[in-house]
């Protein structure tokens, strides 16, 4: 009886939730009823009632957003930060199913780092006709320059990835094989973490299978044939944050305990490759690319690209790094392979393939061409080769003149298609935005494998990509969409299959290599975000003494000259305005960029709380919030972000040139700021040394010092000299010595004595006449004020020494020439 | 008397003045005599200035040999000296009208799924497209005249090369490396690699293997006869190669008109001008350069 009870709350809860016949579905059977293994996820979702979902689906959404999780779509007008959807409810697979999946997987990763192997080799396989040579040597990503190299450890294939749906008839099918450089591992991992805070314990009792040690063993496979292992170092090459997945680069690296490094990071010498370090040149290992093969070397590869890593191929052709994937494994990604793969699984290993893939047609064959065209209709057109741009089409959705252009075009370049059978993806329960309802979706999965000494191991999960409305199914996140977590249950809450997995955090031994780039972001990330306090500082000062005429003149004079506020708009407006070019909205731009350039090396809280105050202004902007309230929330919000920089960061070298970057950026701005106010030895009017104690975040200090109201001298005192106010200048140029001193690389030639003789002429400066109104008193200000322009100049001479002494370089000109 | 061999000494030249120092240096030369049947190397010494820090011989994936090397230490010019002494053989008398038809040949160049022979895999390397040659359906349309059904393959591929002979005009400075080959193709107008490459996407638009081939023509009369007038000979030049069965490969110049025999020394082939270019590098620093190349081919009196 109370069986019957609960199912038939089970149908109402799920009443909004309908299978499609023509589809398979995953939670449901065909007799209407849930399926065993998502029973026990089920009824804990019907435990928990409306509102928790509600509040599970808000939480996730929350968490993808202030981690900046994001998937950048080429051409969005959005800009490169738009939020990718996660359906916090999982994809569940029973452990049987997945044995299946995962001993598919294994068959093909190998076959296919075979087939590598063969193709960059003797090309046996082209010659007893089991894949056509137009598919190869037609392919623009068959790097023949990489024709007789050798990996040093005979992988090709580190890290694979394949895609997969399921057909109405329950079996999975393979849809495209990822060699190149796949995408997702990473997603798959923040997919994981954040489900788990969504639905904490639950992915425990259920015996949720952990996916952490396929990161682990990433990392050991990576390394695992260098000749001195404990010395060994692995980085993770990217393209850059205008990649679209350049979050993912970010997060593998940090998870993965490796340096994230642009091609300008690494150098070659000899037949090795370095990654330029603070300390100087390191050997790398090992490369975990996600930057695409042909870009990797522009002296014998694409001679276009700007960023790669010239020299790279003779390094690898020395046997000298391990490249994952190797440089060259992007050939095999075509979809015109899959038809010949069940033929070369039998030439190469004699067995079947598990895993059968999607009917495929390559139309360079007559026979296939003529059946393709004739069935244009229920088919999938695809382009065999990534250099045409040929968006795949559903023919059945053309009319029959395009289909009939279409059909010329198969016949004209018959080798440069191919063709699949159009597959009606399975479906999946996910929350409908927002709702506590549950809405089915079409899903497919991407699943991964990496190398190891052992032979290939697969993740126990992955990433499901689900369609964005119901009705469609092609799924991919560059045409919108979602994902989900892939929860693969071992049928045991103890976990026995993933007990050799070990916390990646024991693995993962800290390290100094600090390339020379991430240092000057780290150096530029100081400077930004006190730039943008100093300049918010100023504002809010400004703006607060807007009624009284006679200092808001002057006050805003300061701004406008300091390019912060445009000379004609209404300020207030100006404030928000991006285009201004020193202006505070296009500070916190460069904040964020610097900060996305140096994310490897901030912390979750630290990164999430950068996006809430870069919310929070524009917001302000959108609803024209008062602007001494904006700023007073601003700083604040600058202050947190300082915080972290404190209490978060590992205090190396790196950290150190942040706090420069912060030191002499307060230096440059309070003495220019100064220097300004009393430039031809101007007399400031007593509101004006308000207004400038609170610039200079001193009115307090100086309030409990002196009780009266303020004078020029011991304002410049307090502002300038007192090396006990945090906010003096004499504070940060003690800072300064300080952390070039502890600098375990020194700027040498005495660079770091580059300030004293600016600091001398500004200490001999006679005070007393400064509040003096004789021509005495304009002489000492007008001197003082030339003492400052000095010292501000000597502090950007610094600037340069440092960057010379420790920057990459990366402004210098790369170029490839010929003759 | 018209097979004796000949010999030569080539010269060549390159030579960048930097406007600043480069800093690092790496290079790739092509520039030593490929090993043939017809040809073969007396002697060949490459001397580069600054002394390279890092120096490795080889050869490339197309057979032919590759110098690759680094200069580490700062400076404002490099040269890079080729000398060699090369005998160029007589090649066998070929009957365009022996080769197969050329729509057999195109025919038996398509997948099919049985084992090829060697001769017939190599040839479908150079079959497909490549950086520098596209193969559009106007090349198509350009030399559809040439190709009659039936014809022998090498007919064919000659009658082709007359009509590029015959409608270009060579015209140094027009083109550059990256002009695209179809505005070549309509302009009429280029130099030796851009016949070559404009041939090459003709025949491959055909279904038919080509290669591109870079080497030297001779720069001087030889003793006792008149001034030649080739085209292309105080430079590096190209041509290119196509697949003849039963033939196998046959070298034509569509520059000169002419099928390639003793007046040309070859160094290199592969798809397109972009795996065989003669110095190819990437240079750290160095602001703008000035680069001369100087190439003489001086036929020697040695009787081989």
């Amino acid at each position: 009886m109370a069986k019957r009870a609960e199912q038939t709350r089970d149908r109402r809860w799920l009443s909004a939730y309908a299978a499609d016949p023509g589809r398979y579905d995953e939670l449901l059977a065909t007799d209407g009823k849930v399926r065993p293994h998502w029973e026990p996820l089920v009824s804990r979702l019907l435990a928990e009632g409306a509102d928790t979902t509600r509040r599970s689906v808000e939480l996730a959404r929350r968490l993808v957003v202030e981690n900046g999780v994001t998937y950048n779509v080429y051409a969005d007008p959005q800009g490169r930060d738009r939020p990718w959807a996660l359906d916090p409810l999982p994809l569940l697979l029973s452990g049987s199913e997945w044995r299946q999946i995962e001993a598919g997987v294994l068959q093909r990763a190998s076959l296919l780092n075979s087939v590598l192997a063969d193709l960059y080799g003797p090309q046996e396989l082209i010659a007893d006709g089991s894949i056509p040579p137009e598919l190869v040597f037609g392919h623009p990503n068959y790097l023949w320059p990489c024709r007789g190299t050798r990996p040093r450890d005979g992988t090709w294939l580190h890290l694979y990835a394949v895609d997969l749906a399921r057909g109405p008839d329950g079996r999975w099918w393979v849809l495209g094989d990822r060699t190149q450089a796949p995408s997702g591992p990473g997603y798959a991992l923040e997919n994981r973490q954040i489900v788990s805070r969504v639905y904490p314990e639950v992915a425990k009792d259920l015996g949720v299978r952990a996916i952490g040690g396929f990161f682990a063993g990433l990392r050991a496979s990576l390394l695992a044939n260098s000749e001195s292992a404990d010395v060994a170092l692995a980085v993770v090459l990217t393209p850059g944050p205008f990649n679209e997945t350049y979050f993912e680069h970010a997060y593998l690296a940090r998870h993965l305990g490796l340096p994230l490094v642009e091609g300008n990071d690494l150098t070659v010498r000899g037949d090795t490759v370095y990654l330029k370090t603070l300390a100087g040149l390191r050997r790398v290992h090992a490369i975990l690319r996600r930057l695409d093969d042909d870009y990797c070397d522009p002296v014998e590869l694409r001679a276009d690209s700007a960023l790669g890593v010239p020299g790279l191929l003779g390094v690898v052709r020395a046997g000298r790094v391990v490249l994952a994937n190797a440089l060259g494994s992007g050939v095999i990604e075509s979809a015109a392979l899959l038809g010949f793969l069940p033929g070369v699984a039998e030439r190469m290993l004699g067995e079947k393939l598990a895993l059968p893939s999607v009917a495929t047609w390559w139309c360079g064959e007559q026979p296939a061409l003529d059946y393709v065209v004739e069935h244009l209709d229920s088919l999938v057109i695809k382009g065999a080769f990534p250099n045409q741009r040929f968006e795949p089409v559903f023919a059945g959705d053309l009319s029959a003149t395009e289909r009939e252009v279409l059909a010329q075009r198969l016949r004209a370049r018959p080798y440069a298609y191919v063709a699949q059978e159009r597959v009606q993806f399975s479906q999946a329960p996910s929350w409908r935005g927002g709702s506590a309802s549950l809405g089915a979706r079409s899903v497919g999965m991407r699943a991964y494998a990496i190398a190891t000494p052992q032979g290939y191991k697969v993740m126990p999960g992955g990433m499901a990509r689900i369609a964005s409305d119901a009705a469609v199914d092609v799924v991919s996140s560059q045409r919108g969409g979602g994902s989900k977590d892939i929860w693969v249950l071992s049928g045991n809450a103890q976990n026995d299959e993933d007990q050799d997995e070990q916390p990646l955090a024991v693995l993962t031994v800290p390290r100094d290599e600090l390339p020379s780039s991430l240092v000057e972001n780290l150096f530029w990330l100081g400077r930004y975000a006190e730039r943008c306090e100093d300049k918010t500082r100023l504002l809010r000062a400004t703006f607060a003494v807007r009624p009284d005429p006679g200092i808001w003149k002057p006050a805003l004079a300061s701004c406008r000259s300091l390019g912060l506020l445009d000379e004609v708009k209404e300020p207030s407006e100006s404030l928000f305005d991006a285009e201004q070019a020193l202006g505070l909205a296009a500070d916190l731009g460069r904040l964020a960029w610097a900060a996305t350039r140096s994310r490897s090396r901030l912390s979750a809280e630290h990164w999430r709380s950068l996006n809430v105050l870069q919310r929070q202004f524009h917001e302000a902007d959108a609803a024209r919030t008062d602007p001494r309230e904006t700023l007073d929330r601003l700083l604040l919000g600058i202050a947190a972000f300082a915080g972290f920089t404190l209490d978060d960061m590992t205090q190396d070298d790196g950290w150190r040139l942040l706090m420069l970057g912060r030191q002499l950026e307060r230096i440059q701005f309070l003495s220019s700021l100064l220097a300004q106010r009393l430039a031809g030895g101007r007399r400031l009017l007593r509101g004006e040394l308000d207004w400038l104690l609170d610039v200079g975040g001193s009115t307090i200090t100086y309030r409990t010092r002196y009780m009266a109201a303020p004078r020029l001298t011991p304002t410049v005192q307090l502002l300038v000299f007192d090396e006990s106010n945090p906010r003096a200048l004499a504070f940060h140029w003690r800072g300064v010595q300080r952390t070039l001193s502890k600098l375990s690389v020194s700027l040498g030639g005495g660079g770091e004595d580059v300030l004293v003789d600016a600091l001398r002429v500004l200490f001999a400066a006679d005070l007393l006449p400064l509040d003096q109104t004789n021509a005495a008193g304009t002489r000492a200000r007008a001197n003082f004020a030339e003492a400052l322009v000095n010292l501000n100049f000597e502090a950007g001479r610094l600037c340069d020494r440092l960057s010379m002494r420790h920057f990459s370089h990366t402004g210098m000109d790369v170029r490839t020439v010929a003759a | 008397m018209s097979d004796t061999p000949y010999r030569y000494r080539v010269r060549h030249l390159t030579r960048y003045v930097y406007g600043g120092e480069v800093v690092h240096s790496h290079q790739v030369l092509r520039l030593s005599p490929r090993a043939m049947p017809h040809q073969t190397t007396v002697s060949h010494e490459v001397v580069v200035t600054p002394q390279p820090a890092f120096r490795v011989d080889g050869q490339d994936a197309f057979g032919n040999p590759v110098t690759r090397l680094q200069i580490d230490l700062p400076h404002d010019s490099l040269s890079v000296d080729s000398h060699m002494d090369v005998t160029v053989y007589a090649r066998p008398a070929r009957d365009a009208a022996d080769s197969l038809p050329w729509n057999q040949v195109a025919e038996q160049l398509v997948y099919a799924p049985h084992a090829l022979d060697a001769e017939d895999l190599e040839a479908r390397r150079y079959r497909s497209e490549s950086p520098y040659v596209r193969v559009k359906q106007e090349f198509s349309r350009y030399a559809a005249s040439c190709f009659t059904p039936g014809r022998p393959v090498l007919a064919a591929a000659e009658a082709l090369m007359h009509k590029i002979f015959a409608d270009f005009t060579y015209a140094p400075g027009v083109t550059q490396i990256a002009t695209p080959l179809l505005e070549v193709l309509r302009g009429r107008r280029g130099v030796c690699q851009d016949y070559a490459h404009v041939m090459i996407a003709c025949l491959r638009s055909q279904g038919l293997a080509a290669r591109y081939v870079s080497g030297y023509l001779r720069t001087l009369p030889r003793e006792g006869e008149p001034r030649s007038d080739l085209v292309g000979a105080d430079a590096s030049h190209a041509w290119v190669a196509v697949y003849a069965p039963p033939f196998g490969w046959v070298a034509l110049d569509p520059t000169n008109d002419l099928r390639v025999g003793r007046d040309h020394v070859t160094i290199a082939w592969g798809r397109d001008f972009g795996d065989v270019s003669p110095l190819r590098g990437v240079i750290l620093g160095g602001g703008e350069h000035e680069l001369s190349v100087n190439v003489s081919v001086q036929p020697l009196l040695h009787k081989a």
